[in-house]
């Protein structure tokens, strides 16, 4: 073999150990990477209960309901499993609504009552004209009333 | 004439000279093509608005961040093994390109988080990721101008080049690996786009225009890096005459 090939393996057995090793380290720290835990976690108790954690999920349909001082907010943030009840005061983001993507950062208390001091909205990653928007939502209503075929 | 030709800086100079002026016209045009489908053609979006329209700099810019550091480490790799001369070239005339991509789509990204998450920044895995990027690219320009004899800080920088390559499968998988305030991707190998075709369209040409602009500036700066390191020799010293 020559030399330059020698050195052209060395490189990539190299690479390829260094791809090997971040691959265990990050495993290793799998649950600390993570920005933060769903309501099904929560209730598995995976979430840390002495300090300040994020939770994430959906708002739930019908959920959010603004107290009387205009900047407190109460909603529930579902995973679709299990419900966790928020209470946040504050601003809002603009993509903050019901049935879409919330991650909040706060205190469990000892009623199961979550209180927020930061609201994120997560949104997906699709994006569409509005148009197309309500003809996807007009779709799926229709699908939902319609009997399926035996 | 086959494609070692212009491994020799000598032909490299003359060819990419001839070539610059054809990517940074494509650059422009391409670019001023993108804006305007980005920001007069494509639809507003059902969620965000108009606040989406981050997407035709940011995303094309953190692509190019990502690819410009697969590109220096692969001639950081090629130099290593085969002693040739223009991969490191290459590798050093990339680096601030890609800095600056990297930086650009950190910075829309803040501008875009706040009305959007409501946080100008958060830790999570993408957006962390992304930032060590940019400290990779200004660590290792700032290893290269540290050490004075240019062949062994051609052989370091690569080398950091290499181990930091790591980071970049990270960012781009970073959203499905973890759960991340940043969304996942719209684009991929492996499914149809999940954004309506004006924007995709619009997305992409930005893309293009961004890889015109890189290989431009790229070639405009290695021209600079041959003649400073083949300054000794009687090409360059008649070119300089001759100018």
């Amino acid at each position: 073999m020559k030399s330059r090939h020698k050195k052209l393996l060395v490189i990539v057995l190299g690479v390829v150990g260094l791809g090997i090793a971040a691959a265990l380290i990050l495993n290793a720290f799998q649950s600390n990477l993570v920005f933060f835990f769903s309501p099904s976690d929560v209730a598995a108790g995976k979430a840390p209960t002495n300090r300040a954690f994020r939770i994430g999920g959906l708002v739930e349909d019908g959920s959010v309901k603004r107290e009387g001082d205009g900047l407190t907010t109460r909603f529930i943030v579902t995973d679709t499993a299990k419900t966790i009840p928020v209470i946040y005061t504050g601003i809002l983001p603009d993509l903050f609504k019901e049935g879409k993507g919330v991650v909040a950062e706060g205190r469990i208390g000892e009623d199961g009552l979550f209180n927020a001091s930061q609201v994120l909205a997560k949104h997906d990653e699709n994006y569409m004209p509005p148009e197309a928007a309500h003809a996807l939502e007009q779709a799926a209503k229709a699908q939902q009333t319609v009997v399926p075929p035996q | 004439m086959n494609l070692y030709t212009f491994s020799s800086p000598v032909n490299f100079y003359q060819l990419s000279g001839k070539l610059i002026p054809w990517f940074m016209g494509g650059a422009v045009v391409l670019g001023l093509l993108g804006l305007y489908i980005g920001f007069f053609v494509a639809p507003t979006d059902f969620q965000q608005s108009e606040a989406y329209r981050i997407i035709f700099i940011h995303v094309p810019a953190a692509w190019m961040g990502m690819f410009i550091y697969l590109v220096m480490a692969f001639w950081g790799a090629i130099g290593l093994a085969f002693n040739t001369r223009m991969s490191f070239m290459m590798a050093r005339a990339l680096a601030p390109t890609g800095a600056l991509f990297t930086f650009v789509a950190l910075w829309t990204g803040a501008l875009w988080g706040k009305p959007m998450w409501g946080a100008w920044w958060v830790w999570d895995a993408r957006l962390t990721s992304t930032l060590i990027l940019l400290f990779l690219y200004i660590g290792i320009m700032a290893l290269w101008s540290s050490i004075d004899d240019v062949k062994r800080g051609d052989r370091a920088g690569a080398l950091l080049t290499l181990i930091g390559a790591i980071n970049v499968p990270i960012i781009y998988f970073s959203v499905q690996w973890w759960n991340t305030l940043h969304q996942g991707a719209s684009i991929s190998l492996t499914k149809a786009p999940s954004m309506a075709a004006t924007m995709l369209v619009g997305m992409l040409v930005m893309a293009f225009a961004a890889w015109f602009y890189s290989i431009a500036v790229a070639f405009i700066r290695v021209r600079g890096i041959i003649l400073e390191r083949e300054r000794q020799t009687e090409w360059v010293k008649t070119i300089l005459e001759n100018d």
